[in-house]
């Protein structure tokens, strides 16, 4: 599976980094090796989701509770998470790390994640979620860290897109 | 049983404890008993509720969180009793009033009318400990059995179908939170 395990590790010692010891994740095929590397961290507690929207009351949990989370999804399950993000954490100002894997863009051949890539940048901009695309990996831990300090700065949520040319090594 | 008299029934038994309660009647009963700095009304995001009282129970293991839910929001989120159940906290008390009804916009019947069963929907996602009451007598002793129980439970508590007036109150949605999230920072662990 061309899914890079060594940009995957420079992400979750980003996280690491930032402080975040809660990450909740519905598996998808870019962020399987994030996935295991959060469940097998002794310091990071994984939470295995149902539906991507339960992550946002977990992280918002989590954030009243003192504690930092991210959230790691497919950008469907952004899109399943929307009124979640809307009527938790931006109607109570709840800081909200996402990390969204940016399907359905430039050289996706998956026909079923194709609309999904349309709509996913549009959409962000009409909740007014700030966001940044990661692409190459000398710039994801300061990213990673600019965009959780942006989020606690405004107490809203804040996306990074995780780009195919990061996340996908093929010929 | 009426859901303020429950509310009532077990209100001092909340004082200590970290309590999340859905929108609608529940947040405003439990307001109109006397609003602490323990308890957050989660008013919107429904079925979020459970979610976000997992995330404190996972969070701050060494602190009793219950949470208030209720039939419509919980249909919305079914999916989270797995997840509740699949990391089991042992810190929380999930009650579940159950009207069979959508209350607060017109009292259109939810699934619950017809027959589906939450307590047992919770223990076929794997909750340990599951019931279903009727009465304020039977819901006041599984409330207490719950919070002594040290474990995860699902508590569905049928209630009638009648609320508060108004559901909008004084505290605002911001003020509720970081009042709330002020007292989970200076909060020891345990109870009194």
């Amino acid at each position: 599976m061309p899914v890079s395990l060594t940009h995957s590790r420079l992400i979750h010692d980003a996280l690491k980094a930032c402080g975040v010891r809660i990450v909740s994740a519905l598996p998808e095929t870019w962020l399987v090796h994030l996935i295991r590397f959060a469940e097998d961290d002794p310091e990071m507690t994984l939470v295995r989701l149902a539906k991507e929207e339960e992550g946002v009351g977990i992280s918002a949990g989590a954030h009243l509770a003192g504690v930092k989370s991210a959230m790691l999804m497919q950008n469907h399950g952004f899109l399943a998470s929307v009124n979640g993000i809307v009527s938790c954490a931006q109607l109570y100002r709840i800081p909200l790390l996402m990390l969204i894997s940016h399907r359905g863009t430039h050289g996706e051949r998956d026909p079923w994640q194709t609309e999904g890539g349309l709509v996913t940048v549009p959409v962000l901009d009409a909740l007014r979620i700030p966001h940044e695309v990661l692409t190459a990996p000398d710039h994801v831990a300061q990213r990673i860290a600019q965009a959780q300090t942006l989020a606690y700065s405004a107490s809203r949520p804040v996306a990074l897109l995780l780009g195919r040319s990061l996340m996908w090594e093929e010929a | 049983m009426k859901r303020r008299d429950a509310l009532a029934a077990v209100y001092p038994q909340l004082a200590d404890r970290v309590v999340v309660t859905i929108m609608g009647a529940v947040a405003a009963e439990l307001q109109s008993l006397g609003h602490r700095p323990n308890f957050f009304y989660l008013q919107h995001a429904m079925g979020l509720a459970s979610s976000l009282g997992l995330g404190i129970a996972l969070s701050r293991p060494e602190l009793p969180v219950v949470v208030f839910d209720g039939d419509g929001s919980l249909l919305m989120n079914l999916g989270g009793l797995t997840t509740l159940a699949r990391y089991r906290p042992r810190n929380l008390v999930h009650v579940v009033f159950d009207n069979e009804s959508l209350l607060s916009v017109g009292g259109f019947p939810t699934a619950t009318s017809t027959g589906s069963d939450l307590a047992a929907i919770a223990a076929a996602a794997g909750v340990p400990r599951t019931a279903t009451v009727r009465t304020l007598q039977e819901f006041t002793k599984a409330f207490g059995e719950a919070l002594a129980a040290g474990d995860l439970t699902t508590l569905v508590a049928k209630v009638e179908a009648v609320g508060p007036s108004a559901y909008v109150t004084d505290l605002s949605l911001l003020e509720n939170r970081y009042q709330f999230q002020r007292y989970l920072r200076e909060r020891k662990g345990g109870t009194a």
